[in-house]
């Protein structure tokens, strides 16, 4: 066993109103530059809907993501190391600027130049990459509350088998969910695996998935490896660019900005604590219904003295542990099991969770004689306007008990608290019917319903503690020196000394020596092996 | 041996070299942001997929047939017992599909850098420059091979004061040329007897090498062969002396220390 932390996200999509607020302050934020104008790092989609870029979860056509090999070992479903060197010179799957669309501005200076005349001067809409004028035929979050649904929503590949019969865009039978999308900064990240350069990586300490922007030599099977198309290329700098899970923000403490200002306040971040070493087996479980369940088994308890216990061994500290314990994901995501994972089937072990819609019953609102007991909804859960098959084909690969199970959960909560508020006295069957103690259900409807800011996000900032010993060796080690990789200049002079950093190194030294170990050797890289060893590090992780 | 000629085959090779060595140190200590194949299949890919794959898989043979006539000595091919027929024969069909094909494709590819507004708007000097320059050293290699082998060589056509007599042969001759100025012991006199058409391809050779390290053609210096030895997924830790550490007594069987505050001693 191997404990790490990880950083996660739930976002409740019982109470997204799709306002997008998260996804334009993302962008003011980080995309609002020449060739990431295109980039949505945050969006929301309207589902049903082919969403953003085109049917990105069409993974016939993109080939992202992984998939089981004939050997039943886990492979890129883009193809493997050999196959993609051989084809570096052109990358097919690579989806175009249209299929995310083209980024547009207005001539605005003809508002203002234009000469008195018999109409109103029009601002025209041109490309932001050609210049050219544009006719809109295709823009961000174009399919906005269904809009061209009867045309372009027949195309989401989650409608598929019985429900292309099933699912009309008729006006009266029509429904809608939104599904607000940030990269998943997965256990198992495809992008990751795909990069050539290795200029991707996972954080270590919290799992954040990063691009190295001066590593990065911009051969894009990232932005193809990607199943949810999170990954973007930059047309101007000629590298990848993600989310990043506002690290900046997070090292700090604070939510990332998409959460901070979603005016619904339906995410939720915290830490969870997994086993490492859990993570290729879980993501290689043969049938598809049941990778919910092995991602799941792969998260530890953070109650659990032993499990506590491993990630003080394994490099966690004390107050990430805690953070652990009190993290919102941990009973959100796994001990309720209502946040459910975006897409099992991509294998890629996703760390943002959604907790499924409730939406108007249909049949309620046409035959009211049928429904004898409004206290008894599920079986109103078959009758909802989402059916129970759709939420099942993008949150638990079709399958669907999962998603009643989750709808009948917060259901039997509602009941069971408006039983409590009306007479004074909860109903433990409704617990119990669910599965869940009294104590769980009041714990989820205030999680769920009023739970303040330091409830929502349970962020312990990241220890930095070395950070200026890292900056004092900037410069000073490196491929360049003579001697190679592993080689250091000394670091500092008598003049320039940093003293805090030798305070640090002798506390360093004075503590390993107490404990009977080698002292460390504060240069970066001890020999080439350590370079090679940090640059390869997953191999011995064997993940 | 006149003073061109002494530009022509020492000098300006030598700073087309400097210019290559100099400027790609320090392109790669200054400038790794911009390191980049600076690929444009984002915004178009239909034409891209035949420019691409034609020029790349025509220029690697090309190199390699460069490798085989000018670094590797004709005394080798002899030693071996490799005939000169069979050289020529081979040289004369290799050379035309790898050209051929190189041709091809970076004539996609200028097509569309120019043609293709999207792609023009946003276009560098230095990158119309390099696809320029490429077009024009693949045309006139591929002249010299269609020219001297088959022209001249094979139809016994008039030209071979421009092209190269059937009896010329660049591997006694440009070869040790081009080996002399690696030894820093240059010898322009072995460029007196080529022909024109070969000479207007190495010069132009040569201005490509110049411009080589600030260009996109850095990018060839990338071929990511470290994606074959590494595993899929990698971590990078913010104290990676520390995750070493950690990872090295777990290797050698033994538990490593907990962490007593913070992750602040190993």
């Amino acid at each position: 066993m191997r404990v790490k932390a990880q950083i996660a996200m739930v976002m409740n999509l019982d109470k997204c109103i799709g306002c997008h607020t998260c996804s334009v302050t993302c962008k003011n934020v980080w995309t609002n530059r020449e060739g990431a104008e295109y980039m949505w790092w945050n969006d929301v989609e309207t589902k049903p809907g082919v969403g953003y870029p085109k049917e990105w979860e069409n993974q016939e056509k993109w080939r992202g993501g992984w998939k089981l090999g004939e050997d039943g070992k886990l492979e890129l479903k883009a193809g493997g190391k050999l196959w993609k060197l051989a084809n570096i010179f052109y990358n097919r799957d690579l989806p175009t600027i249209d299929d995310y669309y083209e980024p547009w501005t207005y001539d605005y200076e003809t508002l203002t130049s234009a000469k008195p005349s018999a109409h109103q001067p029009v601002a025209r809409p041109h490309s932001q990459i050609s210049g050219e004028e544009l006719d809109l035929k295709w823009g961000p979050n174009w399919e906005d509350d269904l809009a061209g649904a009867p045309e372009s929503a027949p195309r989401d590949p989650n409608i598929r088998e019985e429900l292309e019969e099933q699912i009309r865009f008729e006006y009266e039978r029509v429904f809608m969910m939104y599904v607000p999308r940030i990269c998943e900064h997965c256990l198992n990240p495809s992008c990751v695996a795909s990069c050539p350069s290795g200029a991707m990586y996972k954080r270590e300490e919290d799992g954040i998935v990063l691009v190295d922007q001066e590593q990065c030599r911009g051969w894009r099977y990232c932005a193809s490896g990607c199943p949810y198309k999170k990954v973007y290329f930059n047309w101007h700098t000629g590298k990848a660019e993600k989310c990043t899970f506002c690290y900046p923000r997070i090292e700090a403490g604070m939510p990332t900005i998409c959460s901070e200002t979603c005016v619904g306040r339906l995410r939720y971040i915290g830490l969870v604590l997994y086993d490492a070493d859990a993570v290729e087996e879980a993501a290689s479980v043969a049938d598809e219904k049941e990778l919910l369940d092995a991602q799941r088994s792969v998260f530890l308890d953070p109650g659990d003295p032993a499990v506590r216990e491993q990630a003080r061994f394994d490099g966690v500290p004390e107050d990430w542990i805690e953070a652990a314990r009190r993290s919102p994901i941990y009973p959100l995501a796994i001990e309720w099991g209502i946040g459910l994972p975006l897409h099992p089937e991509y294998r890629t072990l996703p760390m943002v969770w959604y907790v499924p819609p409730l939406s108007p019953v249909m049949k309620l609102f046409e035959d009211p004689e049928d429904a004898a007991d409004p206290d008894d909804v599920f079986p109103a859960i078959e009758e909802m306007r989402i059916p129970v098959k759709y939420l099942a084909n993008i949150l638990s690969a079709g399958d669907e008990e999962v998603i009643r199970d989750v709808l009948k959960r917060l259901v039997a909560m509602r009941g069971y608290m408006r039983e409590k508020n009306l007479s004074g006295e909860a109903d433990d069957k409704a617990a119990a019917s669910v599965g869940m103690s009294p104590r769980q259900m009041e714990r989820m409807f205030r999680l769920l319903a009023i739970a303040k800011y330091d409830e929502r996000y349970v962020i312990p900032p990241a220890h930095r503690e070395f950070a200026h010993e890292l900056e004092a060796q900037q410069g000073t080690c490196g491929l360049e020196f003579a001697g190679g990789p592993g080689s250091c200049a000394s670091a500092a002079t008598d003049s320039g000394r940093n003293e805090a950093f030798y305070a640090q190194k002798e506390d360093l030294e004075r503590e390993a020596e107490r404990r009977g170990m080698q002292r460390p050797n504060v240069n970066f890289f001890r020999s080439k092996a350590d370079f090679e060893a940090f640059h390869l590090k997953g191999k011995e992780a064997g993940a | 041996m006149s003073l061109l000629d002494n530009f022509l085959w020492v000098i300006w090779p030598y700073l087309a070299m400097a210019s290559f060595v100099i400027g790609h140190v320090f392109r790669y200590r200054w400038d790794q942001f911009g390191w980049t194949s600076e690929s444009s299949e984002l915004l178009e890919k239909r034409m891209l997929v035949w420019g691409s794959i034609l020029f790349h898989w025509g220029i690697i043979l090309a190199f390699f047939g460069h490798v085989m006539g000018i670094i590797i000595p004709i005394q080798f091919y002899h030693a071996i017992g490799f005939k000169d027929p069979w050289y020529e024969l081979l040289s004369l069909w290799a050379g035309t599909i790898a050209g051929a094909a190189a041709l091809i494709g970076i004539l996609i590819i200028n097509i569309r850098r120019w043609f293709v507004r999207r792609l023009r708007t946003h276009t560098e000097n230095m990158k119309f420059a390099i696809d320029a320059l490429l077009l024009i050293v693949i045309a006139i290699g591929l002249i010299v091979t269609l020219g001297y082998r088959i022209w001249v060589g094979l139809l016994n056509m008039p030209g071979g004061a421009f092209f190269g007599q059937p009896e010329f042969d660049y591997r006694p001759t440009i070869g040790p040329w081009f080996r002399s100025l690696f030894s820093f012991a240059p010898d322009p006199n072995l460029m007196a007897p080529v022909p024109p058409v070969f000479k207007i391809h190495i010069l132009f050779a040569f201005l490509l090498f110049f411009l080589w390290p600030y260009s996109h053609l850095v990018h060839v210096w990338s071929v990511p062969l470290g994606y074959l030895r590494r595993s899929y997924i990698q971590y990078r830790s913010s104290n990676p002396r520390l995750s070493l550490a950690r990872d090295r007594m777990r290797r050698e069987g033994k538990k490593p220390p907990k962490v007593e505050r913070a992750r602040r001693v190993e």
